[in-house]
């Protein structure tokens, strides 16, 4: 069959498709966003009338996937790492009730924080719920896991993990599809208490997920992922990878046959007794993970109780953050490593900056104007292209932390007597998550000012729709704002004294004031216009 | 054989076109590529690069290997130093000269030229320039293109049926501007 080019994110994509997934649900975030982009444009997609809109976060997204499951069908969640935080409880809550249709989550980690606040691990949260998880290392492995999770998981019915990385996910190469697989049909759950978590049911449930680790454990070791190269010359080392360290330990014996005994895993919980046979055969291990050290802590926290050395990002040998990439694995295994010239001193940094004709801009200079009057440090704001406002010429915001935080941080400063509080926040995260923030505010009459900047668009990851589009000034309203006290403004320069003004003035109110300063982000417009040209 | 290519340059400025365009050609001669892109915060007007590996045998890592690379592509000039770690001794520098100044504290446009042009193997021109000299304004992007296909072993016909494929569904005078930057960079010496 044609091979296709694809990015990582859009082999995981096609590959659900062809094996009949009947749902994709999540919220952008990257590395993750092509995969729903991709459906969204994808003409199969669109005929088999397969869902593929934004949810509001990743919570309600993996609750609706978890719900499509329940209903028979396949389903597949997507996010970004920091969006499992978000989706946590689901996520945990869904190993306990377990899968009826086959149901992936796919969470795409950022090592190296490409765009990202942190680089946790997602195989943390893969090994705390229980669940199996699988790791593809290149883009065909991609398109291959999502038949394989779909089986794996309709066979023990159990939500199945696939983490990809940021390397990956935006990485492109050729992909062989196979035939495509019907879409299942709507069938309850045979066991009528399968999804009831009473702490009755629960525990049964429990130690149902206890004993079923050691079949995940015997799907791992024969898993087609997982690979044991174990019959090798020089064995002072073992080589374990994971994820794209396979690759890059290819790559540094280029194309000459690796002289240590070598096992790639894909595939968690990870293939203890094929370790097991490597560790004693080796003299030491070397452990090459992307990301945090997660196999090296399993194998040193227990699994060996002999004396050998095990290597990795644990003792150094491994820088302890950061992605891999083949110099790193090269110098870690002692192999000569190659390097040009160093970066000349007269290179200068390029941050990313606010689009030139911003609105985001011109509210900032605004508010700027309006805060003039008190010292640093009174506003919070939240994760979006509205970040780079921390940047000059602007220095506008004081803190980014998760989605949602701003609203909830200022009203925390507030109650604690700091005036005045602010916080800044854009349309998307608010969506997100500000809503149930506002709500606080307003249960204790805190006293803020809340902007929610109404740029129409999810503007950081490239452009998307969210749910509460059109629909801002109306939620405000009805959670209980005061009506004079949700003030909108069209951010353009000509409007400058009239927004200063609004600002001041909400400042001085002493409760829950929200500002929305409405203009569409110039690269959605030209978006826009571009295809309606076409 | 194998060609390993860093392409360089400021959000927006179009690498992923030339990425696409050899990716193209590299895949009608039957081999094969891998290609790692920047996307997110990056793309709003900060450095962006890709990796772009092509081969006719199995490529495994989609990272280039630092002191690897046997190009560094830049429609950029001080864009192109960044990847200098990359650069094999006996790498090419193909890159734009003209600026794009979105930092206050952009360097003395001498300097970074005196650092390309300490590289053996360089070729520093006006791309900007030469695009709007044949009026393909839009085309500065297969301008630095066409500097370098001959150093990567492609030959005109191999890119332009690239661009003839890639461009079609834009427009007849899309595709002729492309050509004549196609042609105007394989002139540069
Ligand atoms: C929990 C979580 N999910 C997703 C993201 C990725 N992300 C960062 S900013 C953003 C959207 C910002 O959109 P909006 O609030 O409308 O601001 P804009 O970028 O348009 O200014 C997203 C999805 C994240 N950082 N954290
Ligand atoms: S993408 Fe849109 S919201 Fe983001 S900086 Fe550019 S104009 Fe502003």
């Amino acid at each position: 069959m044609e091979k296709l080019m694809l990015l990582g994110d859009e082999a995981l994509a096609q590959g659900a498709l062809d094996a009949g997934v009947s749902g994709f649900y999540g919220y952008p975030g990257t590395p993750s966003t092509e995969i729903i982009e991709y459906v969204q444009k994808s003409r199969q997609a669109i005929e088999a009338g397969v869902h593929r809109t934004w949810s509001s976060n990743e919570k309600t997204a993996t609750e609706s996937a978890i719900g499509m499951s329940y209903a028979g069908k396949r389903a597949i969640v997507t996010m970004k790492h920091v969006g499992l935080n978000v989706a946590a409880d689901p996520f945990m809550n869904s190993a306990m009730t377990g899968a009826n249709g086959g149901l992936i989550i796919t969470v795409a980690d950022d090592p190296s924080m490409h765009s990202s606040q942190n680089e946790q691990d997602s195989r943390y949260f893969g090994h705390f719920s229980m669940m199996p998880v699988l790791e593809p290392s290149n883009q065909q492995e991609c398109y291959d896991m999502a038949f394989y999770g779909f089986e794996l998981s309709e066979k023990y019915q159990m939500p199945v993990m696939i983490r990809l990385t940021t390397r990956l996910s935006h990485s492109r190469s050729g992909v062989s599809r196979r035939n495509p697989l019907p879409q299942n049909e709507l069938k309850l759950p045979k066991d009528p208490v399968q999804y009831v978590l009473l702490p009755a049911i629960a525990r049964r449930k429990y130690k149902k997920l206890i004993e079923l680790q050691k079949d995940f454990m015997a799907e791992s070791l024969a898993s087609p992922f997982n690979e044991y190269m174990l019959e090798a010359p020089d064995t002072s080392k073992g080589i374990i990878t994971t994820g794209l360290g396979y690759n890059y330990l290819r790559e540094v014996y280029r194309d000459t046959p690796i002289p240590h005994p070598v096992i790639k895993v894909c595939q968690y919980p990870p293939p203890i007794a094929k370790i097991h046979e490597m560790y004693d055969k080796c003299d030491s291990l070397y452990i090459l993970e992307e990301g945090m050290p997660v196999l090296e802590e399993m194998l040193k926290g227990g699994n060996f109780k002999g004396t050998k050395p095990i290597h990795g990002r644990l003792d150094g040998t491994l820088s302890r953050e950061g992605e891999l990439n083949p110099n790193k694995v090269a110098k870690a295994l002692g192999l000569p490593d190659s390097y040009g010239k160093d970066i000349p001193e007269i290179v200068a940094g390029r941050p990313p900056a606010l689009c030139v004709g911003c609105p985001h801009a011109d509210s900032y200079l605004a508010l700027n104007e309006a805060m003039k009057d008190y010292e640093k440090g009174h506003v919070f704001s939240d994760i979006g292209c509205y970040t780079l406002g921390f940047l000059p010429p602007y220095s506008a915001i004081n803190s980014c932390v998760d989605m949602g935080a701003s609203i909830t941080m200022a009203k925390g400063a507030a109650d604690s007597g700091l005036f005045p509080a602010v916080a800044v926040i854009g349309d998307s995260t608010f969506t997100h998550s500000g809503i149930t923030g506002l709500l606080d505010c307003l249960y204790d009459k805190s006293n803020v000012v809340i902007v929610i900047l109404d740029n129409s668009t999810t503007g950081m990851t490239g452009g998307q729709d969210y749910t509460a589009f059109g629909k801002l000034e109306k939620i405000c309203a009805g959670l209980g704002v005061e009506p004079e006290h949700i003030r909108t403004f069209v951010p353009f320069k000509k409007n400058f004294d009239e927004m200063v003004q609004i600002f001041r003035e909400e400042i001085a109110y002493e409760g829950v004031s929200v500002v929305i300063p409405i203009r569409e982000c110039v690269q959605t417009l030209k978006r826009k216009h571009k295809q309606e040209a076409k | 054989m194998k060609k390993d290519i860093i392409l360089a340059g400021v959000g927006g400025q179009g690498i992923l076109t030339i990425a696409t365009l050899l990716g193209h050609a590299a895949l009608a001669r039957g081999w094969q590529l891998k290609q790692a892109e920047v996307h997110g915060m990056s793309q709003r007007g900060g450095d962006v690069q890709s990796h772009l590996r092509l081969s006719d045998s199995p490529i495994h890592s989609d990272l280039i290997t630092m002191g690897k690379a046997d190009m560094i592509l830049s429609v950029e000039p001080m864009e192109a130093l960044r990847y200098l770690p990359y650069l094999a001794a006996d790498g090419w520098i193909i890159a734009n000269s003209k600026p794009f100044k979105n930092i206050p504290n952009y360097p003395d446009e001498e300097a970074i030229y005196a650092e390309i042009k300490a590289i053996k193997n360089h070729k520093l021109f006006d791309a900007d320039a030469i695009a709007e000299e044949i009026k393909a304004r839009r085309s500065m992007n297969i301008v630095v293109l066409g500097a370098a296909i001959t150093e990567l072993g492609f030959g005109y016909e191999e890119i332009a049926n690239s661009i003839q494929a890639i461009f079609k569904s834009k427009g007849e005078s899309i595709v002729e501007a492309n050509i004549r930057a196609l042609e105007a960079g394989m002139k540069i010496k």
